[in-house]
């Protein structure tokens, strides 16, 4: 989850969220690259009393920086378009849950079987216990097996809103009138925090997230208990 | 879940995937099925058939669509103003 002064992503915990990781790790280094030869070119020009007061032209140099950012931008477009099609992969999904945003709340339905729905509203700071994490506590969360695909729905009952769940890589709008798909899969238990993410009133930052992911089997039992 | 959820998973109990609608947008996938378990219903209470063979519509749309939803549209359902022909 997120930590204070931190400067990169969340871990991933998700497929898709490692290879965004790797390929924003690509295109950083190559970011970097760029810049350092700039600065390096510019402290160079500013430091030399030398100058060259007939050039009239550069061919060669000229052929290399038009040929070279070619050549780079489809070294960065190419990883980049494999993921997107990754994330667009037909995946048949063992659940279905749909999650509506409401100001200020989230609230979830698991209608496969029996019809299991709850809203998911903010624990606020004064009744927060030791150890709870501020704005960001639910009183219910969202209970989902691990290592499955799960495809997440997800709508608003009045406003835009955003579903948003930075380990795991997602982010969903939340639109009145319709549906969005989303597919969820983390590689392993724990719970992942996520923050409304659509500017939606006076206490938009104060509607979270939080996924419980856990083993097949303590979620039949949780929704068990639940319906 | 009152069934074992591996014989479910295994049943594929959930809406499939399905490659009439690919994209991220399911409103359609949920409002189709919705109108289509009406119209199968119509259809075998015209006939005189079996409606569990409308079961599969019914599922898919309670898997999909919203609960708000769904129980807006039963209201039209009844009061015989949902916007779809059957």
């Amino acid at each position: 989850m997120a930590y204070p002064s931190q400067l990169g992503f969340q871990d991933a915990s998700s497929p898709i969220m490692e290879e965004l990781l790797y390929f924003h790790d690509h295109a950083l280094m190559i970011v970097f690259l760029i810049s350092s030869l700039v600065l390096y070119v510019i402290l160079a020009m500013l430091s030399t009393k030398l100058m060259h007061t007939n050039t009239m032209d550069a061919q060669v140099i000229e052929t290399i920086w038009t040929i070279l950012p070619a050549v780079i931008l489809v070294l960065i477009a190419l990883p980049s378009l494999r993921i997107l099609y990754m994330m667009d992969e037909i995946n048949n999904p063992t659940i279905t849950v749909k999650t509506l945003g409401h100001q200020w709340y989230w609230s979830y339905e698991y209608t496969d079987y029996e019809d299991l729905m709850f809203d998911s509203y903010m624990i606020p700071s004064e009744e927060l216990k030791p150890g709870d994490l501020r704005l960001l506590e639910v009183d219910n969360r969202v209970v989902l097996p691990m290592e499955l695909t799960i495809r997440m729905l997800i709508s608003s009952e009045d406003v835009l809103h955003s579903w948003a769940m930075p380990s795991l890589g997602l982010k969903t709008d939340a639109i009145p009138g319709r549906l969005n798909q989303a597919t969820l899969s983390s590689t392993r238990p724990g719970l992942f925090y996520g923050q409304c993410s659509e500017i939606c009133g006076s206490n938009h930052s104060f509607m979270p997230i939080i996924l419980e992911m856990v083993p097949l089997k303590i979620f039949e039992s949780w929704s068990s208990s639940m319906v | 879940m009152a069934e074992d959820t591996k014989t479910n998973i295994k049943n594929d109990r959930t809406a499939p995937s399905v490659t009439r609608f690919p994209n991220q947008n399911q409103t359609r996938n949920c409002w189709q099925n919705n109108l289509d378990f009406h119209c199968w219903e119509k259809a075998m209470n015209a006939n005189g058939g079996d409606v569990s063979v409308c079961q599969w519509y019914q599922r898919v749309y309670k898997s999909l669509c919203p609960i708000s939803w769904v129980s807006t549209w039963d209201d039209r359902w009844a009061e015989g103003t949902f916007p779809g022909k059957i």
